[in-house]
């Protein structure tokens, strides 16, 4: 049924839908916006932690005597303590703090930490070597779908292959941390978090936990965020550095800074766990999948981690019979943490890539093997038209060619498809937007813009709604004290914040009309605010600029309250998205080197906001999976337990002149009756799968693993 | 990075001075794009740096006889920007290599021959033997950057310059100023496999500090440098190799080959030298420099792609000289 909150029609659309610059763009731009890592408060302390220097071992003894007698040293607070065991190296020993940054790191250099040490194992993707050392845990099988051995003998073609990406980190450009200023009762935290609203109760809770503290209330916590610097499913929670740089501030009663350095961000704050696979997989002559085999193991630190989605998107419980089977890794490296659309990416390698060398073995084009087989996906006509689309955009008719099949010379050309999915169904949220009498409009909620236009898109939301500007809105987000919202987390922010925003701005324009209506003598159901004004629809006289209208409040403030989940606020939002991506490389088969020359996206999430920010998503999903496509690994030594390269010089990332050309369509006017549905996850899968894809059609075998490094290309050529 | 003493002396002899005859004490400052971080890192931890920048002698890139002249201050920029290097493009080329506009706006032609090895062991406080409880960390570790020639042991890092090979293979000269005065060598002279802990990757004297590289005319000589880099961004290369061939009519009558990151050391091949000399510089005597090139060498557990690397550099090394 329709309702007053739903989203205006797509004629009465003047801004949603649209490209918009990104509101925050020229504060960023200008160096204005201040990040966590940029709070210096007056008096403010310098902290830092101590790691673990093994890979396991039991603490035996902390001495602190040199670091007390270190320059400006101002205190120190155990994080773990002698008798505890350690799981990984770096894991967090101990925070201390100076007064200056140069003095802290000093007086850290002069803790010693002695450890007994216990046997470490830091490698997975040799599965049987982590067997004899004890660190892998059988899983069950998992059995689905038509009767497998049945499956097995209609099969026409059958691969089997080995494939698998290593663990990567999250490598925020602003790394994890906070400054936390105690003074008396009131605990203020500029946090780098995905979380504000969250931070107050985690750090409430760390806080009390400690009974030289006692009891602390979360509202004497105020969570500070106006801008943060990347998280990708890594900033929940206050962790142990956020907790005990609150106890430094309480101690010393000064504001304190901890923020990690860039090797603690990549040894401990971040990680995606890995995946290897034995696949078989199994078609018909004509191409119809049949069944699908996967053993597959990995690793997300000591705990370990679940098993992959696979087979990925192509999955039909009735026609694909499939058995999965998933091994625990345990090692000693820093745990997983939840890296943008979680076990995504690896299932789609892991079923992607097996998907085009099974189409290769059957002689058949991709394009149509994906295509053919779209009735085992959960939304086949969506992806048949993705499909299409993007192979416009890449060219893929007119560019394609059999495996391997590439002409001569060093460098070969090819190109890759995959296909991804996601949820991305909208969190809770609790939005107050205010009318004040002179005009002024804010939207006011304790979310927060990770970077990824939640800024912009609230801003067009309430723009709209009121018949104003972008520049008009004044958005407040980015802290606890404002109405609680979620977490930003799995794509659920822009569908919770747009519709908590929508009704709660609808409810503050109705109050609004009510009191023109009694200004104007008009009926407050025929008026409308459109183009800055506020007037009777069916009497053109009745009109008042914005301003106007607002002067008409005197002296009060208009509050409207808007909530998501709202049973009668009307269907503004829905979940589950599909999309697809498709690569052109060039591989130089001499030297191993693999070069992007274009990368196309097509994706649908029913309505888009902001055309830009939305875009924005995709470009950066896409670089980002060029990076772990081609470049990063978590490199550990299985010798010392450390990983050799938590720096910016050998965790390689991608340069401007690495990514080539990015090229995004955003599927809208197809989709746009279900709502908005997130953006962040999906386009984050499909990288790796369709550059790997695209490797194997230039060189003709497939490189098994990401990333695609030189020596690997030459080891699968040499193979041959 | 531990408290230091900072000064700038206005001489390269005051500089050595200044310098402690005994390793580790006391560090040399000219960019700093690789000391700082060594600095911070605590790598380094010297208590006196002595800083370059004041001594205007170390300055320019010029032409010297028939030659060319580089201050040891001369930045990477400063090569390419000069009139004076025009001829040298195997050395352009390598500079080329160094993509980051930081890198080569700060660091030297000096500061990249000096640089210490990009081993990750070393960069992470196991020293330049990549040592753990007496044992020898690469062998059986995380060796895919390491050396494929020159690596019987203790060392198995390579060495980390962009420009030496180039520089080598041009025949440059190095000058080096101590507190008693100046001595030059052979640039190639300038570096050495160390045999024990207590040597270095150079054979520099704590006190010492590099003033001046000199090259020879290039004329008569084809050059070229072909670097295999994975990224665009800022990237060490995985091997380089440069070549500069003496032509008699349309036959080789004198080739030096040197391949950089292959070894701890730039490293010389005789062998591929051999290959070419006498025949003409095309595509087969390339690849035939190539593999001999090679031919000693004993890749560790993950390396033996760089055999194939350092076959693909000289052969598009000699392409690119011809």
């Amino acid at each position: 049924m329709a309702t007053k909150y739903d989203w205006p029609a797509a004629e009465d659309r003047s801004l949603i839908g649209k490209r918009h610059n990104r509101v925050d763009g020229p504060a960023k731009a200008r160096g204005a916006a201040k990040y966590s890592y940029d709070r210096n408060l007056d008096g403010m302390l310098f902290a830092k932690l101590v790691t673990s220097t093994v890979p396991h071992g039991r603490i035996v003894g902390i001495d602190t005597s040199r670091a007390e007698k270190a320059p400006g040293y101002k205190g120190h607070v155990n994080i773990l303590n002698v008798g505890d065991e350690v799981q990984w190296a770096g894991a967090e020993i101990l925070a201390i703090c100076a007064d200056t940054e140069e003095h802290v790191r000093d007086a850290a250099a002069a803790v010693t930490v002695l450890y007994e040490s216990m046997p470490h194992w830091v490698k997975d993707e040799d599965v049987e070597k982590a067997g004899t050392a004890n660190r892998v845990q059988p899983a069950k099988d998992d059995t689905k779908g038509p009767d497998l051995e049945e499956a097995w003998k209609s099969a026409d073609a059958t691969v089997e292959g080995y494939y698998g990406l290593a663990v990567i980190t999250h490598c925020c450009l602003e790394p994890h941390g906070q400054v936390v200023d105690w003074t008396g009762d009131d605990i203020t935290v500029y946090a780098s978090t995905q979380a504000v609203a969250r931070i107050p109760g985690d750090l409430a809770k760390g806080l009390s936990r400690d009974e030289n503290i006692g009891t602390v209330a979360p509202d004497s916590v105020h969570v500070i965020t106006p801008y943060m610097g990347g998280g990708f499913g890594s900033k929940f929670n206050i962790d142990t550095w956020g907790i005990a740089c609150a106890k430094l501030s309480k101690m010393t009663g000064k504001p304190v800074k901890l923020m990690l350095d860039r090797d603690e961000e990549l040894m401990v704050a971040g990680g995606r766990p890995s995946d290897f696979g034995n696949i078989k997989i199994g078609a018909k002559k004509d191409g119809t999948l049949v069944a699908y085999e996967s053993e597959t193991w990995s690793t997300g630190g000591i705990a370990g981690r679940g098993s992959p989605p696979v087979p990925y998107v192509y999955n039909n419980e009735e026609r694909l019979a499939q058995k999965a089977r998933h091994l625990n890794v345990s090692t000693n490296i820093g745990p997983a943490r939840a890296w943008r659309a979680p076990n995504h990416p690896q299932a789609a390698v892991l079923t992607m890539c097996p998907m085009e060398d099974l189409a290769a073995k059957l002689d058949m084009n991709p394009v149509d093997f994906f295509k053919k087989n779209a009735d085992l996906t959960a939304r086949p006509e969506v992806y048949r038209y993705e499909i299409d689309k993007c192979a416009e955009m890449i060219g893929w008719s007119d560019k394609w060619h059999k495996r391997g099949d590439s002409g001569s010379g060093p460098v070969k050309r090819g190109l890759g498809m995959s296909l991804h999915t996601w949820g991305g169904r909208p969190h809770d949220s609790t939005c107050e937007v205010r009318i004040q009498p002179d005009g002024g409009v804010s939207v006011n909620m304790a979310s927060q813009d990770l970077g990824v236009g939640t800024y912009t898109t609230l801003s067009v939301i309430a723009a709209e709604t009121l018949g104003l500007q972008i520049p008009d809105i004044t958005v407040n987000i980015g802290s606890s004290k404002l109405p609680i919202s979620g977490a930003s987390g799995g794509s659920t922010t822009v569908g919770g914040t747009t519709a908590s925003t929508r009704r709660a701005t609808v409810n503050a324009l109705d109050e609004l009309k009510a009191v023109v209506a009694e200004a104007l003598e008009a009926d407050a159901a025929d008026l409308v605010a459109k183009d800055g004004k506020v007037f009777s629809k069916t009497d053109s006289s009745k009109s008042l600029s914005w301003a106007e209208a607002c002067r008409k409040l005197g002296n009060r403030t208009i509050t409207g309250q808007g909530k998501q989940p709202d049973r009668n606020g009307g269907k503004l939002n829905d979940s589950g998205v599909g999309g697809v991506q498709m690569a052109d490389v060039s591989v130089d088969v001499e030297t191993g080197i693999v070069s992007i020359n274009k990368i196309a996206a097509v994706q649908d999430v029913g309505l888009v906001i902001c055309l830009e920010q939305c875009e924005s998503q995709v470009y950066g999903s896409l670089i980002q999976g060029v990076a772990w496509a081609l470049y990063e690994e978590s490199i550990y030594d299985q010798t010392t337990g450390k990983m050799l390269n938590p720096d910016m010089e050998f965790y390689k990332l991608p340069g401007a002149g690495d990514i080539g050309e990015l090229e995004v369509h955003m599927v809208q006017n197809k989709y746009d009756d279900r709502g908005v549905i997130g953006i962040g996850e999906p386009p984050a899968i499909s990288p790796g799968a369709a550059i790997s894809n695209a490797v194997a059609n230039a060189i003709g075998v497939r490189v098994p693993t990401l990333p695609l490094t030189p020596d690997k290309v030459l080891a699968a050529l040499a193979d041959a | 990075m531990q408290n230091f003493e900072y000064i700038a002396p206005n001489s390269a002899i005051a500089a050595a001075q200044a310098l402690s005859p005994k390793q580790g004490l006391t560090a040399v400052l000219a960019g700093g794009t690789d000391l700082l971080s060594l600095m911070k890192e605590r790598v380094e931890t010297p208590t006196r740096v002595v800083s370059l920048r004041n001594i205007a002698a170390l300055r320019g890139v010029t032409k010297q006889g028939g030659g060319l002249r580089i201050g040891a201050m001369a930045t990477v920029q400063d090569l390419l920007d000069s009139k004076a290097a025009a001829g040298y493009a195997s050395l352009l080329q390598a500079a080329r290599g160094i993509t980051a506009p930081q890198v080569r706006a700060m660091g030297t032609v000096a500061g990249d021959l000096l640089q210490r090895p990009r081993c990750w062991y070393y960069r992470n406080g196991y020293g330049l033997l990549a040592m753990h409880d007496g044992k020898a960390l690469v062998p059986s570790g995380e060796n895919r950057y390491h050396a494929i020639l020159g690596n019987k042991g203790p060392a198995y890092f390579v060495n980390a310059s962009s420009l030496a090979p180039a520089l080598i293979s041009l025949g440059a000269q190095v000058t080096v100023a101590g507190p008693e005065g100046e001595r030059s060598m052979a640039l190639a002279d300038l570096f050495q496999i160390p045999s024990s802990a207590s040597e270095r990757e150079n054979t520099l004297e704590p006190n010492e500090i590099v003033t001046e590289i000199t090259v020879p005319s290039a004329s008569g000589w084809k050059t070229g440098t072909y670097e295999v880099r994975q990224r665009q961004l800022l990237d060490w290369p995985l091997v380089t190799a440069s070549v500069a061939l003496r032509m008699r009519g349309n036959r080789v009558s004198d080739a030096r080959v040197v391949l950089g990151h292959v070894a701890p050391i730039p490293w010389r091949s005789s062998e591929a030298e051999t290959a070419l000399n006498g025949q003409a510089a095309n595509e087969s005597s390339g690849e035939a420099a190539g593999k001999a090139a090679v031919s000693a060498a004993t890749p560790l557990s993950q390396n033996s792609a760089k055999v194939q690397l350092a076959t693909i550099a000289v052969k598009r090394a000699v392409a690119m000289a011809g």
